[in-house]
């Protein structure tokens, strides 16, 4: 309970504060607030579009939170991922003449695996030579991006094609969009099937981190290395294993931007995808129900943005970021007062039972 | 003359002070005892001003006064040295001793006066305290002493001290002694709070007892002894003395040769140390801390790097050098480790979490052979076997780890490691920082799991704790074991003096 009530306090403070900016800049607050939150649960298009954005989201979100339990900053969800959606474009434009029961599952297996091995990498480093992650990630991330250009620039772009961008991939590996399954939904709204993936994923990575040995593996690395060490576990293959694992999920965005909305890699794609999955982890307590709320939340913020920024008559679509910004210090500075809070019922029990 | 007059302090619905009457007279040493949470701490906090109390008076020379703050304390003449201490590791002695009180004027602090009266506070009390020495260059010992020489600065006549020997080795213990009757003949008074019965019985005049936020005996030390505090503290007659019969050892279980462990930075801290124990016996270490023990019972549990450590390591006869801690531990080698927030426990994970530490990835914490999900059921009937057969209190396996008291935590960890079920047990410090109510418990299960042919290597910073456990008494000096005695027979000068490096 205590888990949802500290961060909806967070939510409101940042709205607060974000209101107060947008009456200072001069519009007004709770029109700006009824267009933002408005546009993005109408249905069929706020909804389908809120949730489209919020797809990623819970992949590098949930991607952020393995990490963060086994006591790791992974900053590079945004190199895994982008590697990861070119990985999957190649498989995708290599399986020209095979069954979508075949391309589908190897094009999500490419994409899982080219990012865990992209989120390996620094995990072996730290494991082996004690390189602080944090630094390894943030380079692969340029690595990851300045690859995945050249490598399209030179190999993987259609003929006379002006765009950064690969070929289209293969139609058997196109995933559908929610709009041909569900009835009501338009079509055009490019929610996909990746979606029930990631609530899939968010299910089964609750279920690994804490009703697996695995799972109690990796949170007994990031609660305390020295008591692991002495449980047995071996903490250097917990930071080599956390890393991939996510790597993997941060990865498994290329479904949804590749085989379920663009059909290609297309440079530049991730709107800050990776970066904003540290957020959502930490809006959502790196537990995976808290990181499908708050992927759902930054979803809709992302949504509203458009809106705002068009109907609006000073306010711009960054409004949503000094939200986002908000939101990510108020949770900051919750965990301060809530460190306090805990304290002190601790202080309470431990007289109680002395 | 400090006197708390009917002090009551509520936390939520918990009485922490109960009308608590202590009178404490100038130039004693005063000392308040009482298990974990009896409310000895709260106590003196509200004297500091810490806490306000719910009812009551405190009176400061006769007279009624109101301390809201640690500021108004200090104003009145009272200071107080906390058990964790309040320094910062990067500026010097003095820096630390004026932070806060800095002499001088706004735009340049005078240290040269401060260093002054640093050195004369020091010879004063005949202490040697290098004032422009860094913190963290300092041993536990003589920080402590920057914390006491931060109160005395301030120009405290009533001194309280929190657990000040929690963290000491018996030589540091001894020179706070010493210290404290300085400053006692200097007519200052001093106000410890323990639940050491030695440490009462060496060094106070007065003793007031407490237990559940109460006060339920006020003595003069004189004319008490070990028993009565502790039957007082504890609302029941104590065993203080180990029971236990002649040792029945067997075959030797774990055998060294030769065994050293060098860091990296290439201090050997542990050198050729050949030791054998057999099933059913305890063999102690005794030793001042710091001389390797630690390093010893780490390299035999599978802790330190493969680089690390040299020579050879037996488990029935079988080399466990290139083991792991988890193949070692499957061999039955458990573990009690010296520092139980640091190594033995997820603070922050739940008693069920905690309970199958190391065994986390076998029955019953998997529900069959190789299994991959964890088992509820099997982790909790675990956790409540540990909590009902070590009387782990609360007997709450949800609650985390951090919730429970020292002992609590403690029993919680051995308990963990008799389950295992272990053919050796190796334990370090097994009753620091525990109330004597668990300590007479550990030592029976100690004692127990050796009658049942375990082969137990203690060590212990206790001396007392190591002579009275141990069939047969190993000291260790500097990485080296540097003779062996009969524990039933030697005499504490002997040890003491085998400790410091001395021969017999």
């Amino acid at each position: 309970m205590r888990n949802l009530v500290f961060p909806l306090i967070a939510l409101v403070a940042a709205f607060l504060v974000g209101g107060v900016i947008v009456a200072v800049i001069g519009d007004d607050p709770i029109e700006t607030y009824r267009l933002l939150i408005g546009s993005a649960l109408s249905w069929p298009d706020g909804i389908g579009y809120t949730l489209f954005y919020a797809t990623p989201f819970i992949f590098t979100g949930l991607a952020v939170a393995v990490g963060f339990r086994c006591g790791l900053l992974n900053i590079g969800a945004e190199g895994q991922l982008t590697i990861a959606a070119f990985a999957t474009a190649c498989a995708g434009i290599s399986l020209a003449n095979v069954s979508p029961w075949l391309a589908i599952p190897i094009t999500c297996f490419v994409a899982v695996l080219s990012g865990a091995v992209w989120g390996m990498i620094p995990g072996v480093l730290k494991a082996r030579f004690g390189s602080h992650e944090v630094i390894n990630t943030i380079m692969m991330n340029f690595i990851a991006v300045g690859l995945a250009s050249a490598l399209t620039q030179t190999y993987f772009k259609a003929q006379g094609d002006a765009i950064l961008e690969t070929k289209p991939i293969a139609v058997a590996a196109h995933i559908p969009r929610l709009g041909q399954i569900l009835p009501g939904l338009p079509a055009r709204i490019p929610v996909n099937a990746a979606f029930f993936v990631a609530l899939l994923v968010s299910v089964l990575v609750y279920v690994f981190l804490w009703r697996t040995k695995w799972g109690y593996e990796i949170r007994a690395t990031g609660i305390n290395p020295d008591a692991a060490a002495y449980g047995g576990i071996s903490v250097r293959r917990q930071i080599v294993f956390a890393m991939t694992v996510s790597g993997g999920l941060a990865g498994m965005v290329a479904i949804n931007e590749v085989l379920g909305y663009r059909y290609r890699y297309y440079h530049g794609f991730s709107a800050q995808y990776g970066f904003t999955g540290i957020a959502v982890a930490l809006l959502g307590r790196n537990h995976p129900a808290g990181v499908l709320l708050a992927a759902v939340f930054f979803g809709a913020l992302t949504r509203g943005s458009l809106f705002v920024d068009i109907f609006t008559e000073k306010v711009s679509k960054d409004l949503v970021f000094i939200l986002q910004g908000l939101v990510i210090l108020f949770v900051a500075a919750e965990s301060l007062f809530r460190r306090q809070f805990e304290r002190w019922r601790e202080t309470e029990r431990y007289k109680k039972h002395g | 003359m400090l006197e708390l007059r009917n002090i009551t302090k509520r936390f939520g619905n918990v009485l922490a002070n109960d009308r608590v009457n202590i009178a404490i007279k100038s130039g004693t040493i005063h000392a308040i005892v009482g298990e974990n949470g009896a409310g000895k701490s709260t106590a003196m906090r509200i004297a500091y001003g810490f806490y306000r109390p719910d009812g009551g008076d405190i009176l400061v020379a006769g007279e009624p006064r109101e301390i809201h703050s640690p500021h108004d304390a200090i104003a009145l003449g009272i200071g107080m040295v906390h058990q964790h201490f309040m320094l910062v590791d990067t500026m010097t002695v003095v820096e630390n001793i004026i932070l806060g009180a800095e002499p001088g004027s706004v735009a340049s602090v005078d240290f040269r006066s401060a260093e002054k009266r640093i050195d004369a506070l020091s010879k004063e009390l005949r202490f040697p305290l290098d004032p422009r020495a860094m913190i963290e260059s300092l041993s536990v010992g003589q920080q402590q002493r920057v914390e006491l020489m931060k109160v005395l600065y301030r120009d405290a006549r009533i001194l309280i001290l929190d657990e000040p020997t929690a963290v000491l080795t018996p030589q540091e213990v001894n020179d706070l002694f010493q210290t404290l009757r300085q400053m006692k003949e200097q007519g200052k008074t001093v106000i410890i709070i323990t639940h050491k019965l030695d440490e009462v019985l060496a060094l106070s005049d007065e003793v007031t007892v407490m237990r559940d936020g109460r006060v339920v005996g006020h003595r003069d030390t004189a004319s008490t002894n070990a028993a009565e505090l502790a039957r007082l503290m504890v609302g029941r007659d104590v065993l203080l003395r180990v029971q236990k019969t002649a040792a029945k050892p067997g075959r030797a279980v774990l055998t060294t040769k030769n065994l050293s462990v060098t860091t990296r930075d290439g201090g050997r801290r542990v050198d050729g140390v050949s030791i054998e124990v057999r099933a059913g016996e305890i063999v102690g270490v005794a030793g001042v801390e710091g001389n390797g023990q630690t390093e010893l019972i780490e390299a035999l549990a599978g802790l330190v790097e493969h680089a690390e450590a040299a020579g050879e390591i037996r488990l029935d006869g079988q080399n466990v050098m290139p083991l792991s801690a988890r193949h070692r531990k499957e061999m039955g080698v458990g573990h009690v480790p010296e520092d139980r927030h640091r190594r033995g426990l997820l603070l922050d994970s739940s008693l069920a979490e905690n309970s199958i530490l190391g065994v986390h990835y076998r029955q019953p914490a998997v529900a069959r052979p190789g299994g991959v999900l964890l088992n509820k059921n099997g982790i909790r009937s675990r956790a409540q076997e540990v909590i009902q057969k070590f009387d782990v209190r609360p007997p709450d396996a949800e609650l985390p780890a951090r919730a429970l008291s020292g002992g609590n935590q403690q029993k919680l960890i051995i308990g963990r490691e008799f389950e295992l079920p272990p053919t050796v047990l190796l334990v370090s410090q097994p009753t620091r920082g525990v109330d004597i109510g668990a300590i007479e418990f550990i030592h029976r299960k100690l004692v127990e799991l050796r009658d049942a042919g375990c082969a137990v290597l203690l060590v212990s910073a206790e001396l007392e704790e190591v002579t009275a456990l141990a069939d047969r008494l190993i000291v260790m000096y500097q990485g080296r074991i540097v003779g062996e005695v009969d524990p039933t027979r030697a005499s504490k000068e002997e040890i003491g003096l085998l400790m410091t490096g001395g021969s017999r």
